[in-house]
């Protein structure tokens, strides 16, 4: 006869508690990343595909300049749009947390997020209109006699950029100063006491321990940005291609689904490793 | 054989507003008898369009919009057969959908073929062994719409400006490798159904001047706001479906088709073989390709573009008709020619080509 224990028990409680996350992962991402995955090593051959691996996708990804152009210009873009958005949403999130009183910090917040309400495609679009030669950056340069000559600020990297920041600085925002009001103003008075000036307690105090919302903020901005395709199809003019709109021309233009999923594969790529330096970087500074 | 891959043009680029217009169409002929499905182009979204038919039959009709043929043919391919019951698809690429096997033949005789413009007709690209499968329901061109007030309209005639550095960086290009390639072959001389593997090398030469002169590549709706707001003073690969329906607020706005000429789109409507209900589905066909179904078409919100029936233009105002250079076609018709048909080995490197440019 068996013997049903009580530790049995509490097993199968848990299981029964995770089962329905784990089947859900399993059928709308596991599986889903495994066909994905052999997708990416058959191939397109006119209106068939043609179900015999082969690493001729990635091989082409690396040896077309105009594919691998695309990797690089996501990363150069997501790297300058994640640092920009660090830099702009640190005083941002610091002035909400010391600085605004705490009965108008909800206020703030509801006001730094709400481009957010927005749609995107319609900020997007709104920004093209800011950053034109008509727009109203332009006539206000020259309106006050700045410039004499419209600058060529839309159909560019720099829309892309200036529209990517736009949103993600928000994001950011968010997340550091949840990290901010957590900080015991403790940590700050014993930096006080031993001595340390403003700057210092700042440098060796506080932006250390809230490396963990810089760090997973842009995490966050690093995932959404290099992932999207929207902003720099309208804000950059197609001017240059990054990755997520070069997968979109595989789709829609050739229908070659395994080039895309070899090309999807390596966004993943990029994504993880991100994360794996992200967690890497995260436990070091705890350690 | 028609292998190209080609997608459908930017024209069709769409945000969430066409599927809002998709709910609000669907919802509202909740308690119809019959339905019918139907794989569009966004301009088959217009409830000015769809609303009079779905009342005239008593029917609801489902539109499932999308956008390029590889988009197209993949819904086919993972739809059921009777999923669909009527599509609208890129004229050159008809025969795409003629080698799946999954048109419908439609009898000639109940198509108004007399009443449309005779180069619309294009029973090759429409049909097979004497069969017709589809029929061209709505066209215009791709050439150069421009700013009058900003640049010399004798420049436009020559497609030669396109590559040119007298308007460097005041250019936007289409971004459709077809009709842009197509463009550039007429540029230089050539038909575009002559065009072939030799072609291309000095096809990228030119698309390479064009990129060098151009401020961006774009689609519809930012080819559009590049002109609008001045942006860019000349959209190469731009006709009256960007400059139409924007001809009230910008009437600064024109297009012209160059002495070389320039490129024809047009586009299809067949019934499908499987169609659940065909009869019905020939109905449609026959709706939107009358008079009043035309003029509705041809002015959809969308996009506009002429129509195929020449009677339509009796449903127009004068306005509309001026906007479309309706008594022009005649001239615009003589001098302009199809989107290249190029084989699936062709249709990669031009995209391949098309790609590297952008990147460039």
């Amino acid at each position: 006869m068996t013997t049903i224990t009580l530790e049995d028990k509490e097993r199968r409680r848990a299981w029964g508690f995770v089962a329905p996350a784990l089947l859900w992962t399993l059928a709308f991402f596991v599986v889903p990343f495994l066909y994905m995955a052999a997708l990416s090593l058959w191939s397109r051959q006119g209106r068939d595909i043609v179900h015999v691996w082969n690493f001729d996708n990635y091989l082409r990804f690396f040896s077309e300049n105009a594919l691998l152009r695309g990797l690089t210009n996501s990363l150069e873009i997501t790297l300058t749009v994640t640092i920009l958005s660090v830099l702009l949403a640190y005083p941002l999130a610091w002035i909400i947390a010391e600085r605004v009183p705490k009965r108008l910090q909800r206020m703030a917040l509801i006001l730094a997020i709400l481009p957010f309400w927005t749609s995107y495609v319609v900020r997007s679009y709104s920004w093209l209109l800011v950053l034109s030669k008509g727009g109203v950056i332009n006539q206000a340069l020259m309106g006050i006699g700045l410039i004499t000559e419209p600058l060529e600020i839309a159909s560019n990297r720099t829309a892309t950029v200036i529209g990517f920041v736009h949103f993600f600085v928000m994001l950011l925002t968010l997340t550091i100063y949840s990290n901010l009001v957590q900080l015991s103003p403790n940590y700050r008075r014993a930096a006080a006491d031993l001595g340390a000036n403003a700057f210092q307690t700042f440098w060796h105090v506080i932006l250390p321990l809230t490396l963990p919302g810089i760090m997973t903020g842009a995490f966050l901005t690093f995932v959404l940005c290099i992932g999207d395709y929207i902003t720099p199809q309208i804000l950059g003019g197609n001017n240059e291609l990054v990755l997520p709109q070069i997968i979109m021309l595989q789709i829609g233009r050739r229908a070659d689904f395994p080039m895309a999923a070899a090309l999807s594969i390596i966004l993943m790529l990029a994504v993880t490793a991100a994360y794996v330096l992200c967690a890497r970087w995260l436990r070091i500074e705890r350690a | 054989m028609s292998t190209s891959i080609a997608s459908g043009a930017a024209r069709r680029f769409f945000t969430s507003v066409a599927t809002i217009a998709l709910t609000a169409i669907t919802a509202g002929q909740a308690n119809a008898t019959e339905e019918l499905n139907a794989l569009v182009w966004c301009d088959h979204t217009d409830p000015a369009l769809i609303e009079p038919f779905e009342k005239a039959n008593d029917v609801k009709v489902n539109l499932k919009e999308y956008e390029g043929t590889g988009a197209g043919i993949s819904i086919l391919e993972q739809s059921q057969p009777g999923d669909w019951d009527v599509m609208v698809i890129d004229a050159v690429d008809v025969h795409r959908l003629i080698d799946m096997d999954v048109l419908g033949e439609m009898p000639a005789s109940a198509l108004p073929n007399a009443d449309l413009f005779p180069e619309l007709v294009m029973e090759a690209n429409n049909g097979k062994d004497g069969k017709t499968y589809a029929v061209t329901e709505k066209f215009g061109y791709n050439t150069i719409s421009y700013d009058k007030t900003k640049v010399d309209p004798k420049d436009m005639e020559d497609l030669s400006v396109i590559w040119s550095d007298k308007y460097k960086g005041r250019i936007a290009l289409y971004d459709y490798y077809l009709p842009m390639i197509g463009l550039v072959q007429l540029g230089l001389g050539k038909k575009t159904a002559d065009l072939s593997d030799a072609d291309m090398p000095a096809i990228e030469e030119k698309l390479s001047a064009m990129k060098a002169a151009s401020k961006q590549v774009s689609d519809v709706v930012s080819s559009q706001t590049a002109l609008a707001t001045g942006e860019v003073d000349i959209l190469v690969g731009g006709g009256e479906w960007i400059t139409a329906s924007l001809a009230k607020d910008k009437p600064n706005l024109d297009w012209t088709v160059p002495k070389q000429g320039a490129v024809r789109w047009a586009q299809s409507i067949s019934v499908m073989k499987e169609s659940k209900n065909p009869e019905l589905a020939l109905k449609f066909v026959q709706y939107i390709l009358s008079p009043e179904g035309q003029a509705r078409l041809a002015t959809s919100s969308c996009y506009w573009g002429m129509p195929t029936n020449q009677k339509a233009g009796d449903h127009l105002d004068a306005e509309q008709k001026k906007a479309l250079r309706w008594d022009d076609q005649a001239g615009y018709l003589k001098n302009t020619q199809l989107y290249p048909i190029p084989t699936a080995e062709l249709d990669k490197k031009m995209q391949d080509a098309w790609t590297n440019m952008m990147q460039q």
